[in-house]
């Protein structure tokens, strides 16, 4: 695919193996086909998903040293932690990957109605996260829960720093979560204007990569922060 | 027209049988961590979150029909983030062995 000697379109057009010759009007002329528009969108994305690894790894770092250092601290302030709401909202992100690559199966396919039911099903998914998320951060300031001059004395030291990293990574991720939202809300728009179809549909394709990316985070914060004091038993 | 670019789409069926097997992880996990199995709780947690992870990586988001270059991108962010971990455990795990100031 990487021939160097073909970079552009000469005056006998782009080779017959890169496409066709004439353009979709979708496709950008610095592009030789429709296929190659679409991995290099694909691998774009990918490029900035990892700066987002990268961008959450920072504070994964800190939640590993620090509960290497106060390994009980953790266990005692995960316990406080409502394990019934942290795994509904996983599975309510996991019902919403499905929804969203569902969504951009029928870009795939050509089915509007199917764009347009599972975007709407992928936003109302989110904003049920979100929700619930609302409810267990109210319940974490009524219990002192809250890093401050408030937090409650009973737990061991090192619970702040539990609780620091808890509202960071949840805050964060909801952050992420409302972001993803607005981004549906655009391809819901596009796609009851019947902007994609099965041969141009890669802002529903990137977007769905984001929109998983948030789901692998979640997967990975439930347990670490959720589950790491299920079966705590006390100091 | 149709673009250069073929690979067979994935069937419903295929989309709803991961959904199903990241919906069994997910109460599995929550199962495992109900039970104290030592300090293999979270390694077990680890495991299962891994899975699901790869199972959204590769399926939900298609990167097992991907061009070689973007599964190389892919597999860098986890080998970056293993580097990030890695380097940053040398120094705090080991600053206890010779007794450096800090910890």
């Amino acid at each position: 695919m990487a021939n160097p000697s073909v970079h552009g379109h000469g005056p006998d057009g782009p080779p017959a193996s890169l496409g066709p010759a004439t353009h979709h009007p979708r496709q950008q002329h610095h592009f030789y086909s429709m296929g190659q528009q679409l991995e290099a969108s694909i691998l774009g994305m990918w490029v900035f998903l990892v700066t987002e690894v990268m961008f959450f790894g920072g504070m994964f770092m800190a939640y590993i040293v620090y509960r290497n250092m106060y390994p009980i601290a953790f266990e005692a302030s995960s316990h406080e932690l409502n394990v019934t709401m942290g795994a509904a909202n996983t599975l309510v992100l996991i019902c919403s990957s499905l929804t969203m690559v569902l969504a951009v199966r029928s870009a795939q396919v050509g089915s509007r109605m199917g764009q347009i039911v599972n975007l709407i099903l992928t936003i109302l998914l989110g904003s049920t996260f979100l929700v619930i998320k609302y409810f267990e951060y109210a319940a974490k300031f009524e219990h002192h829960l809250v890093p401050g001059p408030n937090f409650t004395p009973e737990l061991p030291m090192g619970s702040q720093l539990y609780f620091s990293l808890y509202f960071c990574l949840t805050g964060i991720h909801a952050l992420h979560m409302v972001i993803g939202i607005g981004i549906m809300l655009v391809m819901l728009y596009w796609a009851i204007k019947g902007r994609f179809t099965p041969d141009y549909y890669n802002p529903i394709e990137i977007s769905g990569l984001y929109w998983h990316f948030v789901d692998i985070v979640w997967i990975f914060l439930f347990p670490l922060l959720y589950l790491l004091g299920y079966h705590f038993n006390g100091v | 027209m149709s673009s250069d670019h073929q690979h067979p789409i994935p069937s419903v069926g295929t989309y709803v049988a991961v959904w199903v097997a990241l919906v069994f992880f997910t109460l599995l996990t929550v199962f495992a961590a109900s039970k104290d199995f030592g300090s293999l709780n979270t390694p077990i947690a680890l495991a299962i979150a891994v899975t699901k992870g790869s199972l959204v990586v590769l399926i939900f988001m298609g990167v097992r029909h991907n061009t070689p270059l973007t599964k190389l991108v892919a597999v860098s962010g986890f080998v970056w983030i293993m580097i990030l971990f890695g380097i940053g455990m040398s120094d705090y795990a080991t600053r206890s062995w010779i007794g450096v100031a800090g910890r």
